[in-house]
């Protein structure tokens, strides 16, 4: 799964650069590569290039500069309908003056199948998403979970072997959106698809994906597993956007191996494993996650640097308590503790003592 | 896969549970009620009550208006295709006595007709009526007009045989004086005799007991008096009476007996009753006056057609907007060279229709390309397509005529480059080709407009989506975006087709005679022959196309498939 140009590559963009205006670069030098059957989400505020990209593969834009591959083969000048993609579009583009089984017969029918074979694949269709009671229907009779289904349905029943998905379930609500990731991510997992999947909601390209590609300012930023995405963020730009994060700003004051010592400009010296820092001296934004601040000291490795922080507001969140620290000058701290039994709630005003395990802190480039 | 669960069972809120909560509160029974205990549609609408009030308030000024000059106007012209009275207005003794007659006999009608007709016809002629209603039978019997024009004139003379055999006898027959005294009340005749210039002219009363002793000369004289005084303002004290009164006097004379009589005059009256009673009186036959003003009142048809229109109302102007008449057997077609509204009505219909389609053709790829360019672009180019708003209709139109004439821009660039012979130039104008190319190009924009408002709704990612799912661009044009701008073609094509099937200047500028549509021929009916009730029996037929066309088209389409916008 190396993010280079790879031989075995389902899907690849190599060196792909896109330009609407001829000034300005949409999508910057893109090298990305899929293997079959991966989730892959690619994942950025918007702006980023992230649906431009998706677009190109669908064949609705043109790449201005590289080449995009699929099965080993350039896509470029092949026009969208013959590309064999199937896409699921955000406001689901289900034909308004179409029944349900007739949408889903549409990709059948214009690729000359007769009608038995489309009947039974469309109801194939549908009975896999739970919509088979809905062929007479009209999209407009429909909710909107039930649209998006049958919009999931009819991108699959062609059998496509890379489904495209642009944001598509931004327009639900809430409990219905976490269901649907579910049930997205089982079925391209259990017809062994390869889906590309944008979207700007993180926790949705956390616990969909198989990797997710973090795009700004057109590029990737970060190209990882969901986990590694999380926990080793590359550089400050993935750890501000991938959750909830802590940064202190400062110089580097020591390196050895893996590990360093950063001087905070507040003056306090705080252990953390370097990232892209490479010699003492550079200015560096420290990003720690919330949830791995110590607030218990005996936890913390021998000799580790510790901080001083003032409680300045406890917010009880049931599962958890968010507590947030006015530290090394920065009042928006923020810990992240577990409503255990043992757990201290902290009153606003009293000081405490912080610290972390410096494989927790990362240094990153300070933009 | 198998643990996943349809979006409706999902436990916990979602707008549908939500829809359908509200979906179960409204099945429960009895009216819902408000806090008070009154049913809540009524509490609703006391609270909208000053709400509609004030709107309709605020509607009324242009309601007022629009009925009284718009709606009243239309109606009232409506009306006239089936109204008739002036046949029995004009001739109500003639159309009484005819009802006797067999119209189907093939015989002229007898003697009492014809002296109702008379009487009917001399009243008319002093009150200038007979030639309005020899107009008005001449739409149905060419020829009617100047019969009733000569009758007017000519039935005076029989009067005139009586009046000068009691002059003979006596000259006080011919004066104004003796009359008044016979014939009015003592009461009026002193008032009339006081009567001065300047002063309100005294009513007439006919003397007691008169009516008894000559009842038809004491109704022509009040005929006479009402008419004298109300239309010529005049003392009829002073006038001479109609010659239709001396023709009365001797009607009277001839069937009764005045020996009775003793007011003043009577030995003037008896006298005159010696005179008709002795065998060298000169009596008139009608019949034969008639056939001397004009032979034609011998030919039954005449008759009959006299017959056919007294009723109030009449379906005549109807059929004969379909080209058939009345008959005394009942209607008929008309014989075939006189069958001219069929063939004007299939004209229009198929011209519009043509018309219809060249708009259909030319306005979607143009409404495509506007509602697919950038916003700026298109409010540009959508400037473009209104201009012809701007333009009067009448220089559009003429603008046509200069185009397409044989000495015209057209045929002179097709000479000069060649394409066609000098001698040979093409005939594009006052025919059905002039009218379907100005009226298209006029008619345009009512084609653009709902077809662009359509198709700028419609979002590009249908297309993108047939495209994904393997759709060729023709595929995609033709089965997403095509169904879905149908309602916009729907409503550019009925409003293109209704103001089409009505057009009136441009057919009648370019359409010559093979161009020209059925609101041309209703417009000659309301101008020049001036059979108004024809032309709204026309006009009524054409609304009530138009109305079943839009009832089909809602029916076939749904009328709230017809996007003008949004």
């Amino acid at each position: 799964m190396a993010d280079g140009s790879n031989g075995d590559a389902f899907v690849a963009f190599e060196r792909v650069q896109k330009s609407y205006d001829g000034e300005t670069l949409v999508v910057k030098d893109l090298n990305l590569s899929l293997p079959k059957g991966e989730f892959l989400t690619m994942l950025g505020p918007s702006g980023s290039g992230k649906t431009t990209c998706l677009m190109m593969l669908a064949g609705f834009e043109t790449a201005t500069h590289g080449e995009i591959k699929l099965d080993g083969v350039s896509i470029n000048n092949i026009p969208p309908h013959k590309r064999g993609i199937g896409m699921v579009f955000q406001n689901y583009a289900l034909f308004p003056h179409m029944t349900v089984a007739e949408n889903l017969s549409f990709p059948l029918e214009v690729r000359k199948m007769g009608k038995s074979d489309r009947e039974a694949k469309v109801k194939r269709a549908l009975d896999m998403v739970q919509m088979g009671a809905f062929g007479g229907r009209r999209p407009a009779q429909m909710s909107g979970g039930q649209q998006q289904r049958i919009a999931l349905a009819r991108a699959l029943v062609f059998e496509p072997e890379l489904v495209l998905m642009d944001e598509p379930l931004g327009a639900l609500d809430k409990q219905l959106r976490e269901h649907m990731q579910f049930e997205i991510t089982n079925l391209a997992h259990s017809l062994g698809i390869t889906t590309v999947y944008v979207t700007h909601d993180q926790t949705e390209a956390l616990t969909m994906s198989d990797r997710v590609a973090v795009f700004n300012d057109g590029r990737i930023q970060q190209l990882a597993p969901p986990d590694e995405l999380y926990e080793q963020p590359q550089n400050s730009f993935v750890a501000q956007f991938i959750g909830e994060n802590n940064t202190l700003e400062g110089t580097i004051a020591e390196i050895r191996g893996d590990h360093c010592v950063v001087k905070l400009d507040g003056g306090e010296t705080i252990d953390a494993t370097p990232v892209n820092v490479t010699k003492v001296g550079e200015r560096t934004q420290v990003s720690i996650r919330p949830e791995r601040v110590e607030v218990n000291k005996e936890r913390l490795q021998e000799g580790a640097h510790t901080l001083k922080a003032e409680v300045l507001e406890f917010v009880y969140m049931g599962d958890i308590f968010r507590t947030r620290l006015r530290v090394a000058g920065r009042d928006d701290f923020v810990i992240k503790t577990r409503n255990a039994p043992d757990q201290i709630r902290m009153t606003p005003g009293s000081m405490i003592e912080i610290g972390w395990l410096p494989s927790d802190c990362r240094a990153l480039d300070a933009p | 896969m198998n643990t996943a669960t349809d979006p409706d069972k999902i436990t916990g809120p979602t707008p549908d549970n939500a829809l359908r909560a509200a979906d179960a509160s409204d099945k429960k029974d009895g009216p819902v009620l408000a806090a008070d205990g009154t049913p809540l549609k009524k509490s609703l609408g006391r609270a909208l009550r000053a709400q509609k009030l004030r709107a309709l308030a605020m509607i009324a000024p242009l309601l007022i208006f629009v009925v009284l000059t718009f709606i009243a106007p239309i109606f009232d012209m409506l009306f006239r295709s089936v109204e008739n009275q002036i046949v029995s207005d004009t001739l109500p003794r003639t159309t009484q006595a005819l009802k006797d007659w067999d119209d189907t006999s093939g015989q002229v009608p007898g003697d009492d007709v014809f002296e109702a007709a008379y009487i009917d016809i001399f009243y008319a002629a002093e009150n200038k009526m007979h030639t309005r209603l020899g107009t008005r039978l001449n739409y149905e019997l060419t020829g009617v007009s100047s019969l009733f024009r000569k009758s007017g004139r000519g039935l005076d003379d029989i009067g005139e045989v009586y009046k000068d055999q009691f002059e003979d006898l006596d000259e006080n027959w011919d004066e104004a004086e003796p009359w008044a005294e016979l014939m009015g009340s003592d009461a009026w005749l002193a008032e009339a005799r006081a009567w001065e210039d300047g002063q309100p002219l005294p009513k007439f009363e006919l003397r007691e007991g008169i009516a008894e002793v000559l009842p038809r000369t004491a109704d022509a004289y009040s005929q006479f008096a009402a008419f004298t005084r109300v239309e010529e303002e005049d003392n009829v004290f002073n006038e001479e009476p109609w010659t239709l009164v001396h023709t009365m006097l001797y009607e009277d004379l001839a069937a009764g007996d005045v020996s009775g009589y003793t007011g003043p005059r009577a030995d003037m009256l008896i006298a005159a009753d010696a005179l008709v009673d002795s065998p060298e009186f000169e009596t008139a036959d009608l019949k034969a006056v008639f056939e001397d003003i004009d032979k034609d009142w011998m030919d039954p048809v005449v008759w009959q057609t006299i017959k056919m229109y007294s009723p109030d109302y009449t379906s005549g102007y109807f059929l004969n907007s379909v080209d058939m008449q009345k008959t005394p057997d009942g209607p008929a077609l008309r014989d075939e060279d006189e069958r001219i509204y069929g063939i004007l009505f299939k004209r229009t219909m198929f011209m519009s229709l043509v018309i219809t389609f060249s708009c259909i053709a030319l306005s979607y790829p143009v409404a495509f390309l506007l509602s697919n360019l950038p916003a700026r672009t298109a409010n540009l180019l959508m400037i473009l397509v209104l201009l012809p708003f701007w333009t009067s209709l009448l220089v559009r139109t003429s603008a046509w005529k200069v185009m397409l004439q044989q000495q015209g821009v057209i045929n002179d660039v097709l000479v000069w480059i060649g394409l066609i012979a000098d001698d040979n130039r093409l005939v594009m104008i006052n025919n059905q080709l002039g009218t379907i190319i100005a009226m298209t190009h006029i008619l345009l924009p009512f084609m653009i407009l709902p077809m662009y408002s359509v198709m700028s709704t419609i979002p590009p990612y249908y297309v993108r989506a047939a495209k994904s799912l393997g759709a060729t661009n023709w595929t995609a044009f033709w089965r997403v975006y095509f169904p879905q701008s149908v309602p916009g073609i729907g409503a550019g094509s009925i409003l293109v087709f209704i103001l089409a099937i009505g057009y009136y200047i441009t057919p009648e500028i370019v359409g010559g005679t093979t161009g020209t549509f059925i609101s041309n021929r209703i417009a000659y009916h309301i101008s020049s022959s001036l059979n108004w009730g024809l032309a709204a029996a026309l006009g009524t037929i054409l609304l009530a196309v138009v109305l079943i066309l839009y009832w089909a088209y809602d029916k076939i389409v749904g009328i709230d498939n017809v996007k003008l916008g949004g």
